[in-house]
């Protein structure tokens, strides 16, 4: 690349986009800090959870499952040769978390408070209280098993090496903290079997929630780095882009094994419940879309894919896959809560909700940008061929 | 100490520690709780009730909130269904039931659940049921996550989302600050109403009241006591002369207490944190036995087929050797035939012109 398209390159359509949504992404954040949560949002007292928990935490929280997934598999699992994903799913996983945190600063109405049940008075009855140190200690875990990279970077080889030789420890810490909050999350709604529709309220809901997790993590490597192969590809060496195609190939399949069982123990939770009355119903008929499209299909459509080393189609299917996580998410959270009311008591995004969910994605994507093109990510650092 | 005097003071100390704690042979998990004993309650009668919304304006009084747009003694307000909210922690709604010639009234408020959902559900333990039957809250800790809003199964809880910088959730108290401060006796509904469709008392004697009601007025009433086990039971009491679903009350909650909606999930936790780290590393320690085992393996054959091709450049080099030696011998006895042919060809040639000098000479 030569001088002179870096310095062209600063007026991109991605940077203009990317201007425009902070722009007015920082206008509404003051709106929220000056005029409170009702100046920019739709809750109301029916509905205090909206789209910043359905979308930031509970999206966010799942699709950044690619960091456990990926460290376990390549760590514990003994699948060593991909070694060159754990990285970039390493940094998607501790950008998405530290980015979930940022987002709950807008949600919760005294965000200076969030280290209270920490630090301050715990409430230890409530699952919220299992998140909030899971999503603490987890932050801090990926912080430590991103560190050697930066380390590589700064060249502090010490400290790198220090830390690099608790990659095991902390990968098992990972799988462990991930394990519960993931679960948690869903465990959440346990505590409402009166709001949330029985198509969707199962006491499985922290299993499906676990489960689907896996899903998420898998899909989203691959998607994610189907984005990096078309926008960071000058960063990637030759082992990470030599493997990339059997890795896909692997996560793909995993990613249908996980989406069958998966498929498997949904239906139990309706069995279970003997809930098969409500299938007949309007919601009834979403519910086979999302067991439908979003589970069985990219289930299928993996299988396939992997099969036939089917690189597009395994990419697509990620898609679809992290968009049907994205769909369950939705419908636990929104769509299938309080889905007794009447519409005029029902919970619809504002638009300035939606902005400022895209504001922080937005922002994550411009920090894995500058982190990736200046660390080793997508690349060994020099000093460090032989470690693997 | 010997080692059995020992063992046997381990055993006095563990049996008097838990003699001197109190603690019985019951597992928790059988534990059953009844609410405090004392615990007040009140009991409302929708079938006195003429929604005259006194109650509304006496606790809008008592806790000093914003006046409403339409006073209180504008009733038609009732035309429309509403909801607990900030600003008021107590309404009315008027319902025509199929079953009544005439419109029946129930007022909302927090129900003061003997096991609150919002409390269980709380991270950092802003709820709090008081031993007198009331669920208050503290907005000195409070996040503002509305956790406890999700969770209610009554909808109760409400939050100020118009402010930045103090919002709280608001909700009935049962007067408990003002009570407890002594400036009030009564609830300030219970003590506003004109017809005595509230009555304040220990939830017990509440339950007891309701009966004898039931039982001195036959056919007024539709059996059963809303709040007695809802929810494993509520300090707020409903007795009704139509069908409560037809009131807009929930009758499909269940008897189970909010907490044990979560109990299992969070029990679960515990086993991940016991167990995953033991089959995670046992897990990564058969891959890198595996791992080890086949580098071991292909070790030995290479170092087998190293030996093996060793053996056979061995052989063949002998082999190679021999035959080199062989022909060595071979050329060194050609070569020295040769050389004797050729030494004997020299001596018979140099013989030969002798002769002939000779034969010249002679």
């Amino acid at each position: 690349m030569s001088t002179e398209t870096n310095k062209t390159s600063l007026i991109t359509p991605f940077n203009v986009i990317a201007f425009v949504i902070c722009s007015v992404g920082l206008y509404l954040t003051v709106l929220r800090f000056t005029g409170g949560l009702a100046a920019v949002s739709n809750l109301t007292d029916y509905n205090p959870w909206g789209l910043w928990i359905g979308f930031d935490l509970l999206c966010g929280v799942a699709l950044a499952a690619g960091g456990y997934v990926t460290s376990s598999a390549v760590y514990l699992f003994g699948l060593k040769k991909y070694h060159g994903a754990v990285r970039p799913a390493i940094l998607t996983a501790f950008l998405g978390y530290a980015f979930v945190v940022i987002a709950l600063h807008y949600d919760v109405g005294r965000p200076w408070r969030l280290v209270y049940p920490l630090f301050w008075q715990q409430g230890p009855t409530s699952v919220l209280f299992e998140i909030g140190l899971c999503v603490f200690l987890y932050l801090s875990v990926l912080f430590l098993e991103f560190c050697p990279a930066a380390l590589e970077w700064l060249g502090l080889k010490k400290l790198r090496n220090l830390l690099h030789s608790a990659t095991i420890a902390l990968t098992i810490m990972g799988v462990v903290l991930s394990t519960m909050h993931q679960s948690s999350l869903g465990a959440l709604y346990l505590m409402a079997p009166s709001k949330l529709h029985p198509l969707w309220y199962s006491g499985y809901l922290p299993v499906f929630f676990f489960v689907s997790s896996a899903v998420a993590g898998l899909s989203m490597v691959i998607f994610e780095g189907t984005l990096s192969h078309r926008w960071l590809h000058h960063k990637m060496d030759n082992h990470y882009l030599n493997e990339h195609d059997n890795f896909v190939f692997s996560f793909a399949r995993a990613a249908s094994w996980v989406l069958l069982g998966y498929f498997f123990i949904k239906v139990f939770g309706i069995a279970a419940d003997n809930n098969w009355k409500y299938l007949g119903t309007p919601m009834g008929s979403w519910f086979l879309v999302e067991m439908g499209v979003f589970v069985a299909l990219p289930c299928l459509l993996y299988a396939i894919g992997a099969r036939e080393r089917n690189l597009a189609l395994c990419k697509w299917t990620a898609a679809l896959a992290v968009l049907g996580i994205v769909v369950n998410r939705f419908n636990v959270s929104m769509v299938a809560f309080n889905w007794q009311l009447p519409a005029a008591e029902r919970y619809f995004p504002s638009w300035h909700e939606v902005w400022i969910s895209i504001f922080i994605v937005t922002l994550l994507v411009l920090t894995f940008r500058f982190i990736s093109t200046r660390m080793p990510i997508f690349y060994t650092h020099p000093d460090y061929q032989d470690e693997h | 100490m010997k080692r059995r005097t020992f063992l046997g003071l381990m055993g006095a100390t563990a049996v008097g520690a838990a003699a001197g704690t109190g603690v019985l042979a019951t597992p928790a998990e059988a534990a059953h709780f009844e609410g405090y004993p004392d615990a007040m309650g009140v009991l409302f009668d929708a079938t006195r009730c003429i929604g005259c919304r006194k109650c509304e304006a006496a606790c809008n009084q008592v806790n000093d909130l914003e006046q409403p747009e339409r006073p209180f003694d504008d009733l038609a307000v009732l035309e429309e269904k509403r909801r607990t909210h900030a600003e008021s922690y107590t309404i009315v709604n008027r319902f025509q039931p199929e079953s009544s010639s005439i419109p029946v009234f129930l007022k909302t408020q927090c129900n003061h659940c003997m096991e609150p959902a919002c409390a269980s559900a709380c991270f950092v333990r802003a709820f709090k049921k008081n031993p007198d039957g009331s669920v208050t809250y503290d907005a000195d800790v409070c996040v503002g996550c509305r956790y406890c809003m999700v969770a209610c199964p009554f909808n109760v809880p409400a939050y100020t989302y118009d402010d930045p910088i103090t919002p709280e959730v608001r909700k009935c108290h049962m007067c408990h600050p003002h009570m407890a401060a002594g400036k009030r006796s009564l609830p300030g509904c219970v003590e506003a109403c004109p017809k005595e469709a509230l009555t304040w008392g220990r939830r017990d004697d509440l339950l007891r009241i309701a009966r004898d009601r039931m039982r001195a007025n036959p056919g007024k009433y539709v059996d059963g006591i809303y709040g007695e086990r809802e929810m494993g039971g509520t300090n707020w009491l409903y007795i009704s002369g139509v069908p409560f679903e037809e009131l807009g009350l929930r009758t499909d909650l269940g008897v189970k207490p909010a907490p044990e909606f979560t109990k299992g999930a969070l029990a679960g936790v515990a086993m991940v944190v016991g167990l995953w780290p033991v089959l995670l590393t046992g897990i990564y320690g058969m891959s890198k036995l595996n791992a080890k085992d086949a580098r071991k393996a292909q070790e030995a054959a290479v170092s087998a087929m190293k030996a093996e091709c060793e053996a056979d450049h061995q052989a063949a080099m002998k082999q190679a050797q021999e035959k080199a030696a062989k022909d060595k011998q071979a050329a060194v006895e050609r070569e020295v035939k040769k050389a004797l042919e050729e030494a004997q060809k020299a001596a018979e040639a140099e013989q030969a012109p002798n002769q002939d000098k000779d034969g010249d000479a002679s």
